[in-house]
């Protein structure tokens, strides 16, 4: 007798369970998912918030690192992803894949000397290099000490903090250093990991600073708006008209405004040494990945007019957490590529402009 | 003679019993063996992820210490020497504390202080392993960069041999710091063990042999530990496991830098904090699989040291009787 009145009270949560199913099965353009870079997560997670509230649609962001997301993406488990580092044609294609930028950051040298106060150290990229290469081993060195007459440089060992887990900041770092050093290029390259040739590894932007504020003569790097919000010593950087410019909205704004979007294939955009004279050198674009054929059409409207919302009306917040909008000419661009390259499982094109 | 009845309500009863008893002994049995399947079926993904980069490297894999990402070449040597090191050093600085300490409680400690002291160590025990490695990030590596290390480097460091173990930037992280965590991590488990089991030995036994004149060192060393040594090296085993494969705590401290470098100072790897580092953000199929080569690799590290514990007890249990 008990038992089959506990079949029956268990054949019910089941039923239960199933009509529960069954109704999220139903709401699910209502609900977007998406996973990768961990350096966007913030703005992502504060425009998913102010969206819901506006529109009812769910937005879920994991912030798995950005290699994460482009599996994750490619395997279908997310609606989209998102990477630090751009994925280039030919990886697009293979995928099925589009990928737009937005947001802009960068990536501050970072430093723990006594009596230095943040942007007193002026860097030049090959000096950077040379630094995380081995090469240079003093702060009082006579190459450092020229640059910086007016410091009061220590005799002490430089100890170099790097990031010890793959990362998009590690690939816009590498980048900038593969492009104004040859022997960077050469001997270590530019890729979210590398093999370092020396130096202490910190997990995520916190270990490195946190290694960086524990090791008195140490230098590192940290995603900008990671050292603004922590008042790290950072330093001023030369950038490729010979200024040297300190690292706010306004330097990598003008990075972003240098790069021509227009004719970049899958926006393949590297923001690292652009001209201009207020440009910080080692800025990059944070990107979303999609797949060109949406399997629900309903999903992919959503997420793309909730991107479309955020390059509309999320410029502002995204400024309160120290993240750099993308420009308006270029958010123009994208609708434009979205309207093109963006598809139903028929083929029809999901987006029509925006014009709601 | 009476036929002996048995009535039908007790009869179904003992029925029922026969039917319960089997179905028990198959439902553990089943457990049993999923355990067994489960093992072999994580050996043979493990085996199935890992095999672009085996294949692609083949012995070289054990042998190298590159990890480049950017030309993929990856070699295991630095984790591995990192996570055999890193273990050795805890298991050499854990079990001595440890067998102290279990002594102590089972039999010098006063009575009102054996239950507060047993209590404290399994509270040790029950720390996630991620608040160690934040005190030995915040606040020992510190201390023993600014404290210990300059010290160590200018008098140990000067020595002829092992000076090369004591160099370099006294920053408090490396591998010194990071076997020191785990040591520390490990010492309640194996500490916990050996109290247990010396607990369990015969009062009589260690009254005999203090009624012989026998000190308290010659009744540990001569009944206690005899007594007990397949509890003992079972507790050595578990922490051992647990160093081996710590991954928070080691990530915290050991600097995490694929180097191979003799000095304890320096930052290094493990296998383990490795796979916790890159996976995330690994891009590529050789890269993802060499890391799953690294997890492997660590799977049959700790499957020989197992093998090896049990190798152990067996020739201590056949030569059991022979010494007198």
């Amino acid at each position: 007798m008990r038992i089959k009145t506990k079949l029956r009270l268990l054949c019910l949560a089941l039923a239960g369970l199933a009509l529960s199913g069954g109704t999220v099965a139903a709401q699910q353009a209502t609900e977007i998912n998406g996973a990768g870079a961990s350096f966007p997560y913030p703005i992502y997670v504060k425009w998913a918030a102010s969206y819901n509230e506006l529109t009812g649609i769910r937005v879920n962001y994991q912030s798995v690192g950005s290699g994460g997301g482009i599996r994750q993406i490619t395997a279908k488990t997310v609606d989209f992803g998102a990477s630090d580092a751009p994925m280039n044609e030919d990886e697009l294609e293979n995928a099925g894949l589009i990928q737009f930028p937005m947001v802009i950051g960068g990536v501050v040298p970072v430093m723990n000397l006594e009596g230095i106060k943040p942007g007193e150290i002026r860097l030049t990229g090959e000096l950077l290099a040379d630094i995380y290469l081995g090469k240079i081993t003093k702060w009082n060195d006579p190459v450092l000490r020229k640059l910086n007459p007016d410091v009061n440089l220590p005799d002490r060992a430089i100890t170099v903090v790097h990031r010890s887990d793959g990362s998009g900041t590690t690939w816009m770092f590498t980048n900038y250093l593969s492009k104004v050093s040859k022997d960077w290029a050469d001997q270590v390259g530019n890729n979210s990991a590398v093999q370092w040739p020396i130096g202490v590894g910190g997990k995520g932007n916190e270990g490195v600073a946190s290694y960086v504020a524990r090791i008195n003569g140490s230098i590192g790097y940290v995603e900008y708006a990671y050292a603004l919000q922590n008042n790290l010593t950072y330093a001023l950087m030369q950038n490729r008209e010979g200024n040297f410019v300190s690292p706010n909205v306004k330097s990598f704004q003008a990075a972003a405004a240098g790069a021509d979007w227009e004719n970049s294939p899958g926006f393949y955009v590297v923001l690292t040494d652009q001209p201009g004279a207020d440009t910080w050198p080692i800025s990059g674009a944070s990107f979303i990945l999609m797949h060109r054929q949406q399997d629900n059409p309903e999903i992919g409207k959503a997420v793309l007019g909730f991107f479309d919302w955020a390059y509309r009306n999320g410029a502002e917040q995204a400024i309160e957490l120290d993240y750099v909008p993308i420009p308006e000419s270029v958010y123009a661009i994208v609708q434009r590529h979205w309207a093109k390259t963006v598809t139903g499982p028929d083929g029809a094109p999901l987006w029509n402009g925006g014009g709601k | 003679m009476q036929q002996l009845t048995v009535p039908a309500a007790i009869a179904r009863q003992l029925r029922w019993n026969a039917v319960a008893d089997l179905l028990f002994r198959r439902l553990t049995l089943l457990f049993a063996i999923f355990v067994a399947v489960l093992v072999f079926a994580i050996l043979v993904a493990l085996l199935v992820g890992a095999w672009p980069a085996l294949s692609r490297f083949g012995p070289g894999f054990i042998t190298s210490a590159q990890w480049n990402p950017v030309t993929e070449e990856f070699g295991a040597l630095a984790t591995i020497f990192g996570t055999l090191l890193t273990s050795t050093i805890a298991m050499l600085i854990a079990v001595p504390v440890s067998f102290g300490i279990a002594l102590f409680i089972t039999e010098l400690a006063p009575a009102w202080l054996k239950r507060p002291v047993g209590i404290a160590i399994e509270l040790l025990a029950a720390v996630p392993s991620i608040i160690y490695g934040m005190w030995g990030l915040f606040v020992f590596a510190p201390w023993f960069g600014d404290e210990i290390q300059p010290f160590l480097t200018s008098t140990l460091g000067n020595w002829p041999l092992i000076g090369a173990l004591f160099q370099g930037p006294p920053m408090g992280i490396g591998l010194f710091t990071a076997s020191l965590v785990l040591a520390i991590m490990v010492i309640p488990f194996i500490a916990a063990v050996m109290r247990d089991v010396f607990e369990l030995v015969p009062p009589v036994l260690k009254e005999s042999a203090y009624g012989l004149g026998c000190t308290t060192w010659e009744v540990t060393w001569n009944v206690v530990l005899p007594y007990t040594k397949v509890g003992v090296v079972g507790g050595i085993m578990l922490g051992l496991g647990r160093a081996l494969g710590e991954t928070m705590a080691v990530t915290f401290v050991i600097g995490n830098a694929h180097v191979l470098g003799l000095s304890l100072f320096m930052p290094g790897n493990t296998i383990s904090s490795a796979l916790a580092n890159e996976f995330a953000e690994a891009h590529g199929e050789l890269y993802v699989s060499a890391l799953i080569a690294l997890g492997l690799l660590l799977f049959l590290i700790t499957f020989i040291v197992l093998a090896l514990a049990r190798l152990l007890l067996l020739r201590l249990s056949r030569q059991e009787g022979r010494t007198t």
